[in-house]
């Protein structure tokens, strides 16, 4: 299977009583009282640091993703963060996995075919190229998109972009949202026909038809971990079925929170604290800001609201224990998080591209290197074989990475400072 | 009560009309709630004849009708075919809220369609000092509050579904939820589509109608209709909020009839 390291470049000293004082991290979070830009500057640096150090390490992919006026991932643009770490990791054999560049944020939206192309062209054919909706916080609520034109606009989107990608001749695009008279996309990308494409998503079902259609890879990007994906990933594979595909573990991705220590023990004083950051400040959000009327189409809003999905729990009343517990994080010893994540996730899943997340909520940069080598010395290599005695092929991995697996370099030597 | 159901948009919006009454014809636009017949209405039909529309996607069985409308020309054009089909003969416009700033495009639009025209708190314009809140992401408390004076009033407590049957609440807030998205299509994310540049065509007589405590539209955004409506007159409403026509029926069918009949 191929494993990646995925980070949401958060604001790791947030306020103590952050989610009390504030109204929301995503869309009002006010910068002016809890933030600095040469101290983001620094967190950046470190993000960037972590993922060239986690390609060093022996990862398969590095991961960067899109979002706006959010105070626990603010990459606005991962394609400036895909393009350090495609220089960076020149020569190697680790994929960028962009997770990625939002279509209907971007006017128009052949940007992010553009983009692409060029991370394509700049990492000599390692892209894997995400193609994400996009939330309603960012699309909706930052970037002013109508809700109801949003899965619209995003679907015209995404067929002007492949079809920019490969189209031979010049075409004039005129379309019900964008209207463009002569496509002729500088650079192409190396990879032919195009570079592999994952649609993230968050479990509706028209995303599942979406990217089975389309034969993409779909990404459930979860903070809740694997048992209460299960579900919902047990329908993706049923929507797979039930249109003629096969079951190829390559056609899901999954990302999970996941932290290694010398023990279980070990893993609490270390990460503890973190977690709880995460879950209790990092995802305070209100309730309406995540569906805003119109996003949901009529059928979806009926079935939304007669069969409310209620959380069992409540993650601002959750400790690390919980957490843990419930599978919201796979930490602990190197034994601990292998079981769990070849039972739950991989197994358990079908979920043959992984991602993790190993920078958590406030994790300051030394523990992430740690949490990062540590994965990489004692679980990846026990993951890396899971899927093979079957034979699939990875169609949804860059070519020419398929078969070879990233060489660590030495153990232990951190990228370049800030 | 009288039902109709108008085809326009070559057969793919589907306009239902509610009427009642006898007397000279009154066009009732409602606002991003959806339209629910209440007193007010039944006052004004005592008098008038009140065809009520709904926004093209709010009627019942054609929710996808507003995907084939791209924007407020689009919807101008389709009540246009509307009122051509229903074959009034200039009749009073008179609209709430969103349905407010429909009557009034329309007034701009095809200001030979419109007799009088009765706008109460009406959105349409946009002054940074006094921001109108995003209503459409709010929870159903904080949106009663915004729109009601007294947010546990019954007319209150109905509009977000807070009836006491649960198979009934959920319809409730399905029908709330899918009138502000589809009515939302019009004025996301900002409710001010250009109508300054348009209302210097409105020739029709005009009253606006605003709530003394309407906390999503602020009652000095009347200035921005009065001052660009020749003669056009204010009259507020006390003890109301953003939907005066609820909280005090009576006062406004009375204002409205009073203006209507002049």
């Amino acid at each position: 299977m191929k494993i990646s390291a995925f980070h949401l470049m958060p604001h790791r000293e947030l306020p103590a009583d952050f989610e009390r004082r504030y109204e929301s991290v995503w869309v009002t979070p006010p910068w002016w009282e809890v933030a600095d830009a040469s101290r983001v500057g620094q967190y950046y640096n470190w993000t960037l640091d972590e993922l060239i150090h986690a390609a060093r390490a022996g990862f398969d992919g590095v991961c960067t993703n899109e979002h706006h006026q959010n105070a626990y991932g603010f990459m606005p643009s991962p394609n400036l963060m895909g393009s350090v770490l495609a220089r960076a990791t020149a020569g190697s054999n680790v994929a960028i996995v962009q997770m990625g560049a939002t279509l209907p944020t971007s006017n128009p939206p052949i940007r992010v075919a553009e983009e692409y192309a060029m991370l394509d062209c700049i990492s000599g054919g390692r892209l894997v190229a995400g193609l994400p909706l996009g939330s309603p916080m960012d699309v909706n609520l930052c970037y002013g998109i109508t809700p109801m034109e949003h899965r619209e606009r995003y679907r015209e989107a995404f067929a002007l972009t492949l079809k920019a990608w490969q189209a031979r001749e010049i075409f004039a695009w005129n379309g019900r949202y964008y209207q463009l008279p002569t496509v002729n996309l500088w650079p192409r990308p190396i990879q032919q026909p195009h570079p592999p494409v994952w649609v993230p998503g968050s479990g509706s079902i028209s995303t599942f038809d979406f990217a089975v259609d389309h034969d993409v890879c779909y990404c459930f990007l979860s903070y809740s971990g694997a048992r209460s994906a299960k579900t919902m990933m047990d329908g993706y594979w049923q929507v797979v079925d039930k249109k003629g595909r096969e079951a190829n573990p390559y056609r899901a991705g999954f990302l999970q929170l996941v932290a290694v220590a010398e023990s279980d023990a070990a893993a609490e004083g270390k990460y503890g604290r973190h977690v709880e950051y995460f879950y209790h400040k990092c995802l305070h959000v209100p309730a309406p800001y995540f569906s805003p009327p119109g996003n949901q189409d009529y059928r979806s809003l009926v079935a939304t609201l007669s069969n409310p999905v209620r959380r069992p729990e409540n993650p601002k009343e959750l400790r690390y224990r919980d957490f843990v517990d419930k599978g919201y994080v796979i930490a602990g010893s190197p034994a601990t998080v292998r079981d769990r994540l070849k039972e739950e996730v991989v197994k358990g899943l079908h979920v043959g591209n992984l991602m993790v997340l190993l920078q958590i909520g406030s994790m300051p940069h030394e523990l992430t290197l740690e949490n990062i080598d540590r994965f990489a010395r004692e679980v990846l290599p026990a993951l890396r074989g899971e899927w093979d005695d079957q034979g699939w092929v990875n169609h949804w991995w860059p070519e020419r990475l398929r078969g070879a697996a990233p060489v660590p370099a030495a153990a232990g030597v951190a990228a370049g400072g800030a | 009560m009288r039902e109709q159901t108008v085809a326009t948009w070559q057969g793919r919006v589907r306009l239902r009309v509610l009427s009642k009454g006898t007397g000279p014809a009154v066009i009732f636009f409602h606002g991003s709630w959806g339209l629910a017949w209440d007193p007010f209405l039944d006052d004004l039909a005592r008098t008038f004849t009140v065809y009520a529309p709904e926004h093209p996607g709010t009627t019942p069985g054609a929710p996808d009708d507003v995907t084939h409308l791209d924007g407020l020309w689009d919807l101008v054009l389709c009540y246009d075919e509307l009122l051509r089909a229903l074959g009034l003969e200039r009749p009073a416009f008179v609209g709430h809220s969103f349905g407010g700033m429909v009557a009034c495009e329309m007034a701009a639009a095809c200001p030979d369609r419109v007799g009088r025209l009765v706008l109460i708190d009406p959105l349409g314009f946009w002054r940074d000092a006094d921001p109108i809140v995003n209503f459409m992401v709010l929870d159903p408390a904080q949106l009663r509050a915004r729109i009601f004076r007294d947010p546990e009033a019954a007319a209150a407590r109905h509009l977000v579904g807070a009836v006491d049957d649960p198979q009934e609440a959920i319809e409730a807030r399905v029908r709330l939820m899918w009138a502000m998205g589809a009515t939302g299509k019009f004025i996301w994310p900002i409710p001010d589509k250009g109508l300054t540049k348009r209302i210097h065509r409105v020739t029709a007589p005009t009253l606006l109608l605003w709530g003394k405590e309407d906390r999503l539209v602020p009652p000095v955004y009347a200035d921005e209709f009065t001052r660009r409506i020749p003669g056009a007159r204010v009259q507020t409403v006390g003890d109301a909020g953003h939907a005066p026509q609820l909280e005090q029926p009576q006062t406004v069918a009375r204002m409205v009839r009073d203006f209507l009949a002049q």
